[in-house]
């Protein structure tokens, strides 16, 4: 059955010179690629990748997609991006599993409770479809979990019925397919090593596949951020820690919510192929190995096994680890940079898979104009240095 | 699982026994300083990938902070040393440059 596959991009080698150089080809960077050509006509484009396309925390994630933010520029970039999710296997004519099977954000605590109905009312003022629950509807929503306690008991939960996940390679290979299309270079296994500037404006990157030059780069690069932009002369906010994940051997069908416990740090969802995926919290330290630390998983595992006691027999399959960005104030970056021609797009930390076409959106604005847009204008760089933070370390909690 | 040798108390403590306090040896910026100098003191970091300077607190132990020279791909501990040092010391810098020979470090 499985044969006269053809390939989905085509394989490119780089050419001299390009308008724009993309580095990173993961579902944030390719998605810049394609809104870059389709918003703005621009296709003289290379998206460059040191691994393989998706390998990173495309490939590493729980696949969750919600926009239930507190903040306004968190709720307007995120609620794009969900709402562009609505449609991108239409678009793309690439199948992406988009699956809005609603999500529940769970109230454990007395703080979460006001946290979650403050929210639902800022949403409600956002015009992003979100809504306070009470436990009861949660255990109608999801029959599988225990809300009884005693430790963690469901005091309610926030609702976004079009919330939900997606495949997320899928996700990245359909965009590799459109920028193809498009007459856009995948490179694959091309490695950034230098970046040339001459009077403060990029002229190139220097890769293992040779000299590339561009007119301006894209750096989209997740937890090498800080690398790369020391190859450009200028220091990020940001430190990369490692988030981990793991997945159970598959069951039946017994859940079709996404359930996100943000107190123990875990959240859960059943895989079309019938995987529990379970996320959970990261490292409190620096870390580019892509592996987390056991007791991150002994936490979560725990807690989520009270809640949801039918867990406690399975077995878990995988567990992997990947290399988060992480920001002071826990929101994502979309800049321009002290080098002119330079754009980062970053910082999204351990929420970034649901962000993907809205980031690609709002940067390719960016790139293409030289200046943000309404998307990206609230997340540059000098938010920190003048104090405008968008905080949803706090509005969030920890699991994003 | 990541063990560091605290210096004060010497113990050596896994890490659920630990806190993690991020970089070290940044430059503390006071009143005076400019607006860049001030965000840079706060949000910048080099976020080393490779041997890193960094600070832990033996929170559940001696209670105190220290510093440690770790290698952010491998996880290897090159060593520890007393918070109130302005670098590492020679035995930590000589357990580093047996895997980096070339090693050094900015303050």
């Amino acid at each position: 059955m499985h044969t006269g596959w053809k390939r989905a991009w085509a394989k490119a080698t780089p050419k001299d010179r390009y308008k724009v150089v993309v580095v990173g080809a993961g579902g944030h960077g390719l998605a810049t690629a394609y809104y870059l050509g389709k918003n703005f006509g621009i296709r003289d484009v290379a998206i460059i990748e040191k691994g393989w396309l998706g390998g990173g925390n495309t490939g590493r994630n729980t696949t969750i997609i919600r926009s239930n933010y507190l903040q306004d520029p968190s709720a307007a970039i995120y609620e794009k991006s969900r709402s562009l999710y609505e449609t991108l296997s239409q678009e793309l004519n690439y199948n992406i599993m988009f699956s809005p099977r609603g999500l529940i954000m769970l109230a454990q605590t007395e703080h979460e409770v006001r946290g979650y109905k403050r929210t639902a009312h800022a949403n409600y003022l956002q015009g992003v479809a979100t809504e306070w629950i009470d436990r009861d509807r949660v255990k109608k929503l999801c029959p599988i979990m225990n809300i009884d306690g005693p430790r963690y008991p469901v005091l309610g939960g926030l609702y976004q019925a079009r919330g939900g996940t997606a495949r997320h390679d899928a996700v990245a290979w359909g965009y590799a397919r459109a920028c193809s299309d498009m007459g856009m270079d995948i490179i694959q296994n091309c490695e950034v090593t230098g970046i040339e500037t001459v009077d403060g404006h990029v002229t190139s990157v220097s890769t293992s596949k040779g000299n590339i030059g561009c007119e301006k780069l894209a750096l989209v690069v997740a937890g090498h951020s800080s690398q790369l932009a020391g190859m450009a002369g200028f220091r990020m906010p940001i430190e990369s820690v490692a988030l981990q994940a793991l997945v159970s051997e598959p069951i039946k069908p017994c859940m079709d919510v996404v359930v996100m416990a943000n107190t123990v740090h875990g959240y859960l969802s059943q895989s079309d192929k019938g995987e529990m995926v379970i996320g959970g919290g990261t490292d409190g330290f620096n870390n580019f190995t892509q592996r987390g630390s056991w007791h991150h998983i002994e936490e979560t595992v725990r807690a989520l096994v009270e809640t949801f006691p039918m867990l406690s027999r399975l077995k878990m399959l995988r567990q992997w680890g990947g290399i988060v960005d992480m920001t002071g104030d826990r929101s994502p970056i979309l800049s321009t940079t002290p080098v002119g021609g330079i754009f980062v797009n970053c910082g999204w930390g351990t929420g970034g898979f649901k962000a993907i076409p809205g980031s690609g959106w709002a940067m390719a604005e960016l790139i293409a104009k030289g200046t943000p847009g309404p998307l990206s204008a609230e997340f540059g760089l000098n938010r920190f240095r003048e104090g405008r933070f968008i905080d949803e370390s706090v509005a969030a909690g920890v699991a994003h | 699982m990541l063990i560091l040798t605290c210096p004060y108390c010497g113990v050596r403590a896994e890490e659920t026994e630990l806190a993690p306090g991020g970089e070290a040896h940044l430059k503390r910026i006071g009143p005076d300083g400019s607006d860049e100098a001030f965000e840079s003191y706060l949000f910048d970091r080099t976020n080393t990938k490779g041997v890193q300077l960094e600070r832990w607190r033996h929170a559940y132990g001696c209670g105190k902070w220290f510093l440690a020279a770790r290698d952010t791909v491998t996880m290897q501990v090159y060593g520890t040393y007393e918070a109130q040092a302005f670098g590492p010391n020679e035995d930590v810098q000589a357990t580093v440059r047996v895997r980096h020979p070339d090693w050094s470090y900015k303050l």
